[in-house]
């Protein structure tokens, strides 16, 4: 082993969790509509593919963007040179202002108090860094990413507690949940520093609503923690009620000046509204100017290339563009969206009723031979084997009720989607499938208590895709 | 402090050092041969800025590559989606074979051995995270680049323990100065995980001979711990001797596919050699499976943007460019380090004999009131202010003998050094009528060693300013 860190050596990366075999049979065995019409259809990437045209049209009008040009006059020996940590100028009031447009407008963002990070990975484990000492701990609501179990505890030594949400009430978050994590945090020690929510939610699709946000900054007060709002899906959001950030509510309280104001942060990226994972662009906006100054100085570890800044902050400087382009892809989200839920209303399967995201949250409880994870995970080999979709288990994240995975719809072409959905209803329609009893859609109110296998937290890292979402 | 967490809070970040001041009276008042000509030069920045035309006039010949395209087609779709901590496979192809080109093609370099990270800087930190542990330590040489203060122990807790090196053998690691090191990191009460070193070395701007890399083989090969060799300046080597890499060593010691060959990795970077450091391009190249695991899961935090993976991998794998370049890069580095050492002699300055990296490590022991870093500091001040220049003092390098400063000359035109060169004449000609130089001045400190560099110099190395300045 070469002495290595505990870091490197003592960690449980997947390899060896079923989780894993999701992804391996998909490498295995794609599906390509021409090659390979009997592969396995990737449906557990959160992608926004559905857009792309838009922005190669943009590029081919303004070519000097991508060329390193302004006004036709090279400044490539500028880009290279430009490292400093406080980001490209032209790029972070490009995104300020971005952020602002995807709210309507209804709040406005300081471009100073903005951090640029390589995506929003790097700026989840930075506001940790910041936030929480080794052995504290965050409050997240379940089912959340199980990127975040790397993203938040790996390096920085953090902790995250559940604060476990039902179907009962469409997981959403009560107040009692908070306070049953909060003490469940004391009881194990540690010390909570705050909540980290997704808003709209990862794996729910949902956006959190007003009454949630009223809650949550109730709560952060009294007990003088923070929160993190990821609100990375913040512009896929195609219907109503619409989105709502936790920036607009601090605003229709009037608590801009207050303390509170201070420990709320913001993080976003463009990997899902513009689809651009690769070009790892993320952010953290905060009121605190300590923590964007120690972010700032964090960022050295994750700068973005001045390349891609510079790119970015003219694409994203062009109001006509980016008007266009929020407005189209919502239209083309909803649409897809609607298929895939018509096709899985079509082999008797509901979903979430969710607005947002590149994702439904589906309801495959009947499908279970007994209400537990372990059916769960064979529900969920049956439908990589032999329905041959890969999907992400709902243990994956976290979820207390067996039952509900995460389909995606946005990272396929629309052929390729009804493909996918007839074989589904191809499997539950055939005699292999397993129905339950009508008895059996009961809730499990039990569940709450019921803790997640150490399996479950190896699914969510694991060696192949670490930046889905 | 609203429970921030104590990396945040408890840092010396250096705002109110006397280093500061240096970049603070640049910003305020920087030279410009046209609009401010009695300006502060810039000489404190590690930039590489002589070979643009060269990339500059490729890219206009290669409009594909920055253009998103190959072969004409659009692939913006693919390199949009493109997130794999693996990296684009023709990058690493092509920066393995450009590591492989500036050794001389003497050495080979497997691209499944190869990290990407967004710079050095996150390459530094990434490996520190997976070989120590918070508490633990690493043996440095000194003087050493001041941002290791941060990129090694700042969020990963561990610790830098110096091995001290002296002019009176040009800097150079001996064998006692390690064994003295690992002792002082024991009664530290410090594990001791591994020796980082800087080859060639910043700021010398000298390469480690091969002696020396021996020394370390053997020395840590007998301690059982680690070598980083980070050779970011590994391409602007420019003096008759060839560059060796402790991967040379290795070979010539057949030692590729040993137990120790393990736990010997190098980082990488584009930043200095092909002046980029605004890409964020940096590796790490280690032939342990499991660090090279871990560092790849790990280079999620800080991944290299797809379309400059793109661009660059275009670029490198052009070998009439890279050898061009290669060739024509080390020349002009050549002659403008000899305008440098000419300039400074003029002067009555003398520096460190070197044939590598982007500065020189200059003696001005002499113009010191005392042999002290208060003098040094001084002395400095006088150079930022009266002379305007902005070089960088010893002390914040951790040099452990006062009167030292690396002075950059790849960063700037040949006009501008130039007028750099006449100031510092003029200035130590008005200074040598004034003072009374003693003969005692001159003498080599040997206590020196384990004088304990004081809080303040810690903080010089970390400034708000240029934080990635090397």
């Amino acid at each position: 082993m070469g002495l290595l860190s505990k870091k490197a050596t003592c960690n449980t990366h997947g390899q060896d969790s079923s989780y894993f075999l999701g992804w391996e049979e998909y490498e295995k065995n794609p599906y390509d509509e021409i090659k390979n019409p009997d592969g396995i259809i990737q449906m557990g990437l959160a992608e926004n593919q559905l857009s792309f045209d838009l922005i190669e049209s943009w590029l081919a009008k303004n070519p000097d963007a991508a060329n390193f040009k302004r006004e036709g006059q090279s400044i490539f020996r500028e880009l290279a040179l430009f490292q400093d940590y406080h980001g490209l100028p032209s790029f972070k009031k490009a995104m300020a202002d971005f952020m602002s447009e995807n709210r309507g407008n209804r709040v406005s963002f300081n471009p100073n108090k903005l951090v640029l990070t390589a995506g929003a990975t790097s700026a989840n484990e930075t506001l940790m860094f910041c936030l929480a000492d080794r052995g504290d701990a965050f409050l997240l609501p379940t089912p959340y990413y199980p990127g975040f179990d790397r993203d938040l505890k790996w390096r920085t030594g953090a902790e995250i507690v559940p604060i476990q949400c039902t179907s009962a009430n469409g997981f959403r978050i009560t107040k009692s949940a908070l306070e049953e994590a909060y003490e469940q945090a004391q009881k194990l020690n540690l010390k909570v520093k705050g909540v980290l929510i997704t808003n709209p939610s990862n794996p729910l699709g949902t956006t959190t609503t007003r009454t949630e946000l009223n809650h949550l900054l109730d709560f952060i007060s009294r007990k003088k923690i923070h929160l993190i709002s990821d609100e990375i899906y913040s512009g896929t959001v195609f219907t109503s009620p619409g989105f709502i950030s936790v920036m607009e509510v601090l605003k229709d309280r009037k608590l801009e000046n207050t303390d509170v104001f201070d420990r709320v942060h913001i993080v976003y990226s463009l990997s899902k509204d513009l689809g651009l994972p690769g070009f790892r662009v993320g952010v953290i906006y905060s009121n605190d100017d300590f923590v964007v100054s120690a972010a700032t100085k964090m960022s050295s570890f994750g700068l973005i290339s001045s390349q891609t800044q510079y790119l970015l902050s003219t694409l994203l400087s062009d109001k006509t563009f980016t008007k266009k382009y929020l407005e189209e892809n919502q239209i083309r989200l909803k649409n897809r969206h609607k298929k895939l839920v018509s096709g899985l209303e079509a082999a008797g399967i509901e979903c979430l009723k969710s607005n947002a995201g590149l994702f439904c949250w589906v309801d495959m409880r009947h499908l279970l031979k007994s209400n537990t994870f372990e059916a769960e995970i064979e529900l969920w080999k049956k439908i990589v084997y032999e329905v041959k979709l890969n999907i992400s288990p709902g243990s994956s994240c976290h979820c207390n009720e067996p039952g509900w995975f995460r389909v995606c719809f946005a990272n396929m072409s629309e052929e390729t989607l009804k493909v996918a959905l007839d074989r589904l209803k191809g499997f539950v329609d055939g005699p292999s499938s397993t129905r339950r009893s009508q008895i059996e859609h009961q809730r499990l109110k039990n569940l709450r208590k019921m803790k997640v296998s150490n399996w479950v937290f190896r699914l969510s890292f694991h060696d192949r895709e670490p930046e889905e979402r | 402090m609203k429970q921030l967490s104590t990396k945040v809070t408890s840092n010396g970040h250096g705002q109110d050092s006397s280093y500061f001041l240096g970049w603070e009276e640049y910003e305020k008042n920087p030279y410009n041969e046209i609009k401010n000509p009695n300006g502060i030069i810039q000489m404190g920045l590690a930039e590489n800025q002589l070979c643009f035309d060269l990339i500059e006039t490729w890219l206009a010949k290669n409009p594909d590559a920055a253009g998103l395209k190959k072969d004409g087609q659009s692939i913006f779709k693919e390199l949009a989606l493109f997130q794999d901590y693996h990296g684009l496979p023709e990058f690493k192809k092509a920066l393995a074979e450009f590591m492989e080109e500036i050794r001389g093609n003497r050495v080979t370099f497997d691209p499944s051995k190869i990290v990407l990270a967004a710079g050095s800087t996150s390459a530094n930190k990434t490996l520190m995270f997976c070989l120590a542990e918070p508490g633990d330590a690493f043996l440095l040489p000194t003087p050493y680049y001041p941002g290791f203060d941060r990129d090694l122990k700042w969020r990963t807790g561990a610790e830098i323990v110096p091995i001290h090196c002296s002019s009176s053998n040009g800097f150079q690691i001996t064998e006692s100065a390690l064994q003295q090191a690992y002792q002082q990191a024991q009664k530290l009460d410090l594990k001791v995980k591994g020796v980082l070193v800087t080859n060639p070395s910043n700021p010398l701007g000298t390469m480690l001979t091969r002696r020396e890399i021996n020394l370390l083989v053997d020395f840590i090969s007998s301690k059982n711990i680690h070598l980083i060799s980070d050779e970011i300046y590994s391409g602007t080597v420019f003096g008759f001797e060839q560059f060796v890499s402790v991967m040379d060593v290795l070979k010539d010691k057949n030692l590729e596919n040993s137990e120790v060959s393990k736990r010997i990795h190098v980082v990488y970077s584009l930043s200095k050699d092909l002046g980029l450091p605004g890409f964020r391009v940096g590796a790490i190249y280690s032939n342990d499976e499991m660090v090279v695991s871990a560092a790849t899961k790990m280079s999620s935090f800080g991944l290299v943007s797809s379309q400059t993976q793109y661009l660059l991998s275009a670029l490198l794998s052009d070998k009439k460019f890279t050898s061009t370049y290669l060739n024509e890069n080390q020349k002009r580095l050549k002659i403008r380090q000899k305008q440098l050492v000419s300039g400074l002699e003029a002067a009555g300055v003398t520096c460190l004999k070197s044939n590598a990296g982007l500065f020189c490590w200059v003696d001005m022991r002499h113009l010191l009131d005392t042999n002290t870093f208060e003098a040094e500091l001084e002395l400095w001040k006088k150079i930022v202010y009266e002379v305007k220049l902005n070089i960088s003092p010893g002390s914040s390098c951790h040099c452990t003998e006062p009167g030292w400063f690396r002075v950059c000359f790849a960063n700037m035109s040949e006009d501008t050094l130039d007028l750099a060169m006449k100031r510092l004449k003029e200035y130590v000609e008005s200074t040598d009528s004034r003072r009374v130089i003693s003969k005692s001045s001159h003498e080599r400190i040997k206590s020196l060693r384990k004088r304990t560099v004081s809080n303040w110099v810690f903080r010089v190395s970390w400034t708000d300013r240029v934080p990635d300045e090397r």
